[in-house]
């Protein structure tokens, strides 16, 4: 392991210090001169029309300034989508209107009816309470299948039905799929529910507008994983402010896991109320209003069938998944089930033949999208799951039939449009077993059998796309922006660097991993590096931190401008030295002439760049700052095996998770320690999906699971200690990294891990059973033993 | 409004406060001391935990009325006078046992209390502890290595760095 610092070092986070000490800064900590406070009034029943909103009462309330309704925001543009899909007949999806404040309807509990701006948050909220809302409630649709019946009611009266899209792919496969099932030799399926999940990151969100009337120049300040997309989508498509005449901060952020990518409402609220108040206006959401406004994630109900030939090799796979929209489509919601999830079907094995049909369905509920792993947890968490099935069915090793289907040869174009530029299963898999020791099994089986508990193994695999995305491909698929990213490398005269990266850092610890490859391309040590991000106002345009795309999209931006950087800094360090300029070699910051002991060192080349008195500038331009942008030519293919061994209490239904081993595949590594972090948080993120967590919404759109009092957050007590390893490497051949991503590796392979090893503690002991949905309470494990 | 004295972090403070005021609304807006953060409305999530007269309270579940005459340890007290971290802040640095930080303060402060009851915790003690602090970033296995080190045990067989 590298002693300085550099690429592959565990170096301690430098953002902790502030973290760890209360002096962390939080869009909650920050407050405005003269700031005023928002309370939002929202809907208490999932579907209505709006028939009287009267405010006089609350108007003449202490300390209100003004109450805000629909009618305010009646010229207002919507809440934009940014990804559009083109449906398997080639119509583009039903697209509804999502207004800032309610027009006329209300469509989930938490909608937004009102908004009461007081000078102080308690005022706010004793006034909302004085809002008179009347709705004339209409039926509510929350079960997908009974939303495309042709009597149910429409969420949206303007279209033709609840149906999003009826998306179909690869649809030229289709009928060649058909036929490779008519001649399978065996053929499993398997119905299976990917559960609602609720991101929850533990800071809940926050926004501050404000608005300098003597410049004309709003400022949003906001807990957003992306600050340039929601100030483009809040700019352009909602408030027709100009990106120059708008800021938008992210400062330090609480955690995201996908719910902070998306402009929500508030954010536009609170930019549109500072302007009209003249007065910055400030919302902090409660964990309850979170609940009912933050996007929640996955909610498929999916069939999927695989076919095998006589040989055990798989010959085609097909599905059928219905996929909850919500209410309105979120930024970028009608990608998730599609175009990070279909093309992932293939996972870690050679299947000649896949067809994915996917239904999308607006319902009452809360909109839904990208939550950590998004799609590809589903895809999955399916595919891990029918194979295991598979095997039973067959009467072969799980384990065995994945390695003798895994693909073997790169690059391997699947047949759902991705190539795989690399990997290697067989390795991942070998890891697993030795970190796991799955030969010792047997044994600890039979100690938990000593003790009255069933002892199980489930192991799976897994492969995601990361590093998000090449523009042209996307742009091809439907989204309505770029997924480059950007870097600005600014070197200061005495030498110290600050870049300027358009990622964001919600916890992933950017200020320390990212100086480490700088540092490490000059040869300098990482504390001369500054990492500046989170403000439009200084960083250049990016598109933010999701899909575990920063170090591989927004890290090789910093790369391409460190190239720059180091490019011309040779140009100077020859002409210091009066030598060419390819012969100057740049090693531990010391610039030198090949083949002579002449050297300069960084700092010398910095000075002469700002001092530039002997220095070439009819050739050169003084100063030294370069900026890149990046666009991946392919995503990255991050991939693993994992297991987990449970005890199940044959009497309570009880899971615990007695261990649970991760063998990763993340390419080039750069901060190990971080790595494993993510590795960590992931799983027991998969792991809470798995056993504890579940947005369950009764018939009538209210939603059960509102609070942590009924939403099973995993707790300390609810995982183990975790073996994680990832030193099987193939690196990524398309970025100058050769990283792949590892932020959401955790969430996608976890899952099936769990069930697997569930379902075979309970065969274990003579239960026939093949399926249990997720989350695997003690209630629905108790019921499985008793059938 | 009546007015609040209490000490905070071995200061005297005194502010005035609405009977409805809670302690950790006190503390991040009257006082400032953003540092103990709120996470949840239900008393669930313990990123809003205090020391209040040496006891660990989650501050949302307090009225700053209820704290008159206390004497309150936030996170901002926690660091050595010198200014440096504390054994606990420092392990959890050390063994990375934090990513956001939003739920740091409280978990720091969790950890503390635990270590002063029983010093040389085990794992199911630390985890038994822990389960009125969330965290959504770390999967706990970090935070409780960083505890069982700050405690003085060797961590060195706990798996991964």
């Amino acid at each position: 392991m590298p002693a300085d610092g550099g690429i592959g070092a565990p170096n301690k986070r430098r953002e902790d210090v502030r973290f760890l000490t209360g002096k962390g800064k939080y869009t909650d900590d920050l407050n405005r001169p003269g700031q005023a406070h928002v309370i939002f009034v929202r809907s208490q029943v999932a579907h209505g029309n709006l028939t009287a909103v009267n405010t006089d009462e609350a108007a003449a309330m202490p300390g209100v300034i003004r109450i805000f309704t629909g009618a305010d925001f009646a010229e207002v543009g919507g809440l934009p989508c940014g990804w559009q899909v083109t449906d398997r007949h080639g119509e583009p999806m039903q697209e509804p209107a999502h207004p800032v404040l309610a027009q006329g309807k209300v469509r989930h509990v938490g909608d937004a009816i009102a908004a009461v701006v007081a000078e102080t948050a308690d005022q706010a909220r004793d006034a909302a309470e004085a809002v008179e809302v009347e709705i004339d409630e209409l039926p509510a649709v929350v079960d997908m299948k009974a939303a495309l019946a042709a009597d149910a009611p429409k969420v949206h009266d303007d279209l033709s039905s609840n149906l999003c899209y009826d998306w179909g792919f690869v649809e030229e496969n289709k009928a060649a799929v058909e036929e490779a099932f008519a001649n399978a030799a065996h053929v499993t399926t398997l119905e299976l529910v990917n559960n609602r999940l609720i991101a929850n990151p533990m800071e809940p969100r926050v926004a501050i507008g404000d608005y300098d009337a003597a410049g004309g120049d709003s400022t949003l300040y906001t807990t957003s994983q992306n600050p340039h997309v929601i100030r483009l989508l809040m700019g352009a498509f909602v408030l027709g402010i100009p990106e120059h005449k708008l800021r938008v901060v992210a400062p330090d952020v609480g955690g995201g896991f996908g719910s902070k990518i998306f402009h929500y409402a508030e954010e536009a609220f609170c930019t549109f109320a500072a302007k009209a108040l003249e007065r910055p206006v400030k919302w902090t959401s409660t964990r309850s209003e979170a609940f009912i406004t933050d996007a929640h994630g996955r909610d498929h109900v999916t069939t999927i069938q695989l076919a095998l030939d006589a040989d055990n090799n798989f010959t085609a796979i097909r599905t059928d998944t219905h996929a909850n929209m919500g209410a309105y489509l979120s930024t970028f919601a009608p990608s998730v089930p599609t175009w990070l999830h279909g093309t992932l079907m293939a996972g870690n094995y050679r299947t000649p033949l896949i067809y994915v049909n996917v239904k999308a369905v607006f319902t009452n509920t809360v909109p839904v999208d990208a939550y950590r792993g998004a799609g590809r947890p589903e895809a999955t968490f399916q595919l891990e799951r029918v194979i295991d099935k598979a095997a039973r069915e067959l009467g072969v090793d799980p384990i065995a039939l994945r390695r003798q289907n895994f693909i073997t040869e790169f690059p391997y174009a699947t047949p759902v449009a991705v190539e795989y530029d690399t990997g290697n299963y067989v390795a991942t898999m070998d890891k697993l077993e030795e970190i796991a020791d799955l030969a010792g099994f047997d044994a600890r089986r039979a100690e938990s059998a000593a003790k009255g508990k069933l002892r199980g193994l489930g192991v799976n695999c897994y492969i995601e796309a990361c590093g998000i995305a090449p523009s042209n491909l996307v742009g091809q698929l439907g989204a309505r922006a770029g997924l480059y990213e950007s870097a600005t490398v600014r070197v200061n005269a005495t030498g110290g660097l600050v870049v300027m990266t358009g990622s964001h850092s919600h916890g992933q610890g950017h200020e320390t991993a990212f100086p480490q490859v700088v540092a490490d391309m000059i040869g300098i040590d990482p504390s001369m590096v500054e990492i500046v991000h989170g403000d439009t106002a200084n960083t250049p345009m990016g598109m933010g931190t999701y899909g575990s795309r920063s170090l591989a999209v927004g890290g090789s931006a910093m790369v391409r401008a460190t190239e720059k950087i180091i490019a011309k800094a040779k140009k100077i360090a020859a002409h210091l030295m009066e030598a060419a300029e390819g012969d100057i070699e740049l090693k531990d910051g010391q610039f030198s002439v090949a083949g002579t002991d002449k050297s300069v060192a960084w700092g010398d080349v910095t000075l002469a760049a700002y001092v530039p008195h002997n220095y070439p500038l009819e050739d050169i331009e003084p100063g030294l700052e370069e900026t890149a942008f990046y666009d991946p030519a392919n995503f990255t293919y991050p991939a693993g095996a994992y297991a987990c061994e449970v005890e199940v209490d044959p009497d309570t239904g009880k899971v615990t998770i007695e261990r649970f081993s991760a063998a990763d595949d993340f390419g080039n590594i750069v901060n190990p320690m971080i790595v494993d972090g993510q590795v960590h948080g992931g799983l027991g993120q998969g792991i809470g999906q798995a056993l504890l967590e579940h947005a369950v919404y009764d018939e009538d759109g209210q939603l059960l699971s509102g609070s942590y009092m009924d939403y099973a957050m995993p707790r300390a007590d609810d995982v183990p200690f975790y073996t994680v390893d990832h030193s099987c490497q193939t690196p990524c051949t398309h970025n100058p990294l050769g990283v792949k991503g590892c932020g959401e590796a955790g969430a996608i392979g976890s899952p099936p891990a769990v069930v697997n090893a569930v379902v075979d503690a309970l065969r274990s002991a003579g239960h026939d059973v093949t399926h249990i949905d997720m989350p695997l309470s003690p209630h629905r494990v108790w019921q499985a033993m008793q059938a | 409004m009546a007015q609040v004295s209490m000490t905070v972090n071995g200061k005297a403070v005194s502010a005035e406060a609405e009977g409805r005021t809670l302690l950790s609304q006190f503390l991040r807006e009257t006082l400032g001391l953003t540092g103990t953060h709120v996470g949840c409305d239900t008393g669930q999530c313990g990123a809003c935990t205090v020391h209040v007269n040496g006891r660990m309270v989650k501050s949302c579940n307090m009225f700053a009325a209820e704290a008159d005459g206390a004497r309150i340890t936030t996170i901002e007290g926690m660091a050595e006078a010198d200014g440096s971290l504390g054994a606990i802040q420092a392990a959890f640095r050390e063994h990375h046992g934090l990513q956001c930080g939003f739920c740091t303060p409280g978990m720091v402060m969790a950890a503390a209390a635990l270590l002063a009851d029983n010093p040389k915790p085990s794992e199911a003690d630390i985890r038994a502890h822990l389960s009125g602090n969330l965290c959504r970033c770390t999967g706990y296995h970090n935070i409780v290595k960083a505890i069982m080190a700050a405690s003085g045990q060797d961590v060195g067989a706990i798996a991964a760095e």
